[in-house]
């Protein structure tokens, strides 16, 4: 077979054309479908997918939800699920493959500060958005993240004074896995701890994953304390619960007031462990009202399981994509810059209360509550602030409501020295 | 001052609990058993099932746990280990492969987990046993509340050291192990079947490793990672102890529990790690083969 000269030409142009034109016949393809697409990144395997699972979970019923009434904007929306593997790297390399492979504006993603900084560097860089559901440390200002969760003062600044007050405890032993979020918790309890009037007597931790609590304990039992704050993590958790009973401490003398036991905790330790303490947190399974207990009956529902249990970082990945919603209708565009311009400001009744969206600092204000672990692994709610209050992510280092460290502008360096 | 001291034994009969297995995989057969973790979890979680399935305490779960573990050591030994002897580090890997898919196998319910299907007991989550009326709680000596569990350990772990004395050095079995220890290829040469007598220590050691994981079950969490950091404990003993002596690992646990207990005590965990590494790694540099070594393969 021979081929003339005009010929090759001819196809090669035509093959030329072709790749030029297909990326943009592909992509109109894309925009043209009834669907907008979503990035949802959680752990599916390794150590923390128990947890993240279930924020999975909470934020494809959202999904579910809002497309069985009528979608946003009128189009139906489609959550591409990535599988962290519990591992920061891998985070990273599946963020970079929804926001920049996928090209997705928006991704639903992280519950570890470890993860949270890993996939950082790739929303930032690609002005894409990020919305993180859980509590964390704080002294975070992005641009392109959209945080849901508790920080500090949302979980301490009722909590200390509280305890001091309500519990007429003012010894303080303070207890916290080694890493950045127990310390940031720790700096800011004892600020608020001095201003109310109590003392602390340590200020102690263990490695993460540690579950040999036996030295630890013992130091509890002899520091003199009245209240021990944890700020312990992961699985860690129940082995403290369990040696402090098992060293014949009891919640009723001296208890335990935690900032990260939440009703997945408690399930695993077995109730009896923990009954009589307490924990600090938005939300909670147990609150009472119409709409959680609706929430509550859904999720179950939803993953197929009458025993489910709901907690603040899940009630935060479910409401989260309802202030997404928000956004994109009051924007009526889906890109990341819209949805991070028109978010700050959004109010939403979520199934534990009124959560808004502060423009400053694109945290969420949230309503911090007290519960008393009972018998039944459900937390009773004790104490509630009257309303949601303003998160400081920086407040472990002087911020006020007054005096914000985090603007639209960006980080106020200066502050932070001073 | 007295429950600091029994806070050290504690963490010293917790240390002995995992080594001792260790003591004979790795200083009996020169394996290094990475997989042997994975028995102290298999042990932990047969805790879990039989109390959730059938109903039985801590105590009974114990030989139900020697019986798993040592069916397991036995299938490791016949399948991976047995092909491996004499070649140290080739027995690390192939065990590390082991424990990984021993820990993938809980994590997916045994593979039910791709069909949907969930064992309750199994799967990623946290799972807990719970102790006996009698093992909470705390006694008074001196002045001091002593947990009761804890002593329960102390005292377990030192009734299976002494059983695993009493097989060593006062059974046919033991001799026939002990000659194997000294010099293989004499020992078969005097008529041993060492892969018979291999086969039976190894099964031994993870049964050792089963009932540690049941004692675990009743103060620690429960979950398919846990036996990895143990295994790391289990080789500083035996290592600092001296490879193949008994006595060497029970005092090395004893030595290494009070160093961290009395650290710990002191100024804080953290630091008692790091104490403990540094303990090790100073008896390492100062008699390479441990505190109670003799000449063997």
């Amino acid at each position: 077979m021979s081929i003339n000269r005009r010929h090759f030409l001819t196809a090669s142009a035509a093959i030329a054309t072709g790749a030029i034109a297909a990326p943009t016949v592909f992509s109109r393809a894309a925009a043209a479908a009834d669907s907008i697409k979503v990035g949802v990144l959680f752990s599916q395997t390794g150590g923390l997918s128990i947890v993240e699972r279930s924020l999975t979970d909470a934020t494809r019923m959202a999904i579910a939800e809002i497309n069985a009434s009528g979608g946003v904007l009128g189009k139906q929306v489609e959550a591409v699920i990535e599988d962290g593997a519990s591992d920061p790297k891998t985070f990273n390399e599946k963020a970079s493959k929804l926001v920049i492979q996928d090209r997705l504006p928006t991704v639903f993603a992280c519950y570890t500060s470890a993860s949270r900084k890993a996939v950082l560097p790739v929303f930032e860089k690609r002005k894409a958005a990020l919305f993180y559901p859980t509590y964390y440390e704080g002294f975070e200002c992005s641009k392109n993240v959209v945080y849901t969760g508790a920080v500090p003062n949302q979980q301490l600044s009722n909590f200390i004074p509280w305890i001091i007050k309500t519990l007429g405890k003012k010894k303080f032993f303070i207890v916290g896995s080694n890493y950045i979020y127990p310390r940031e918790m720790a700096k800011v309890s004892k600020i608020l701890i001095e201003k109310n009037g109590g003392e602390w007597v340590a200020d102690e931790y263990l490695e993460l994953g540690h579950s040999e609590w036996g030295s630890m304990v013992n130091k509890i039992k002899s520091s003199g304390c009245d209240v021990v704050l944890s700020n312990v993590v992961g699985d860690s958790v129940i082995a403290f619960y369990r040696e402090f009973k098992n060293q014949g401490l009891s919640h009723d003398k001296l208890p335990i007031c935690a900032t990260v036991t939440s009703e997945i905790e408690i399930a695993a330790m077995g109730p009896e462990y923990a009954v009589g303490s307490y924990t600090s947190f938005p939300y909670f399974q147990a609150i009472d009202t119409p709409a959680n207990l609706a929430f509550v009956e859904r999720y179950r529902k939803f993953v197929n399981d009458p025993k489910a249990v709901t907690h603040h970082a899940l009630e935060s990945s479910y409401f989260q994509v309802y202030l997404w919603k928000q956004a994109v209708e009051a924007a009526k565009d889906t890109s990341a810059a819209a949805v991070l311009g028109a978010i700050g400001g959004q109010s939403y009744a979520a199934p534990g209360g009124k959560v808004t969206v502060e423009k400053e600092n694109l945290h969420t204000a949230l309503t911090p509550r007290i519960a008393q672990w009972q018998a039944d692994g459900q937390g009773k709610i004790v104490d509630a602030y009257p309303e949601p209050v303003f998160p400081l992510p920086y407040v472990a280092y002087g911020e006020t409501q007054q005096n914000l460290f985090c603007t639209p502008a960006g980080l106020d360096a200066a502050k932070l020295k001073g | 001052m007295l429950d600091t001291i029994f806070i050290g034994l504690s963490l010293g009969s917790v240390l002995l609990l995992v080594a001792l297995g260790l003591a004979i995989t790795y200083g009996a057969m020169g394996v290094i058993n990475m997989a042997h973790g994975e028995m102290v979890m298999l042990g932990a979680y047969t805790a879990v099932m039989t109390s959730l399935y059938l109903g039985l305490g801590l105590i009974a779960a114990m030989p139900v746990a020697f019986l798993v573990t040592a069916l397991m050591g036995l299938a490791i030994e016949r399948l991976v280990v047995r092909r491996l002897y004499g070649r140290l580090l080739d027995t690390l890997l192939a065990t590390w492969g082991v424990a990984i898919l021993i820990q993938q196998a809980v994590r997916l319910s045994f593979g039910l987990a791709f069909a949907g299907i969930t064992i309750a007991g199994l799967g990623p989550g946290l799972q807990n046993v719970s102790l006996p009326e009698w093992l909470g709680g705390v006694f008074s000596v001196a002045g001091s509340e002593i947990s009761v569990y804890r002593s329960f350990i102390i005292l377990v772990s030192l009734l299976l050291a002494a059983l695993t004395w009493f097989l060593m050095y006062r059974t046919s079995i033991g001799m026939q192990l002990r000659a194997i220890m000294r010099n293989p290829q004499m020992a078969a040469a005097c008529g041993i079947d060492t892969n018979r007598i291999n086969a039976l220590a190894f099964a031994y050691g993870s049964g050792l490793a089963g009932v540690a994981g049941v004692l675990m079950a009743g103060f620690k969490t429960v979950f398919p990672d846990m036996g990895t950091p143990m295994v790391v404990d289990g080789f500083l003993v035996v290592v600092m102890g001296g490879v193949g002596s008994l006595v060497g690992s029970i005092l090395s646990a004893g030595i290494l529990g009070q160093i961290n207990g009395l650290t710990a005590a002191v100024s804080n965990d953290i630091i008692a790690r790091a104490v403990v590494f540094a303990v090790v790694i100073a008896v390492i540099v100062w008699k390479p083969k441990g505190l109670f070594s003799y000449k063997g393969r």
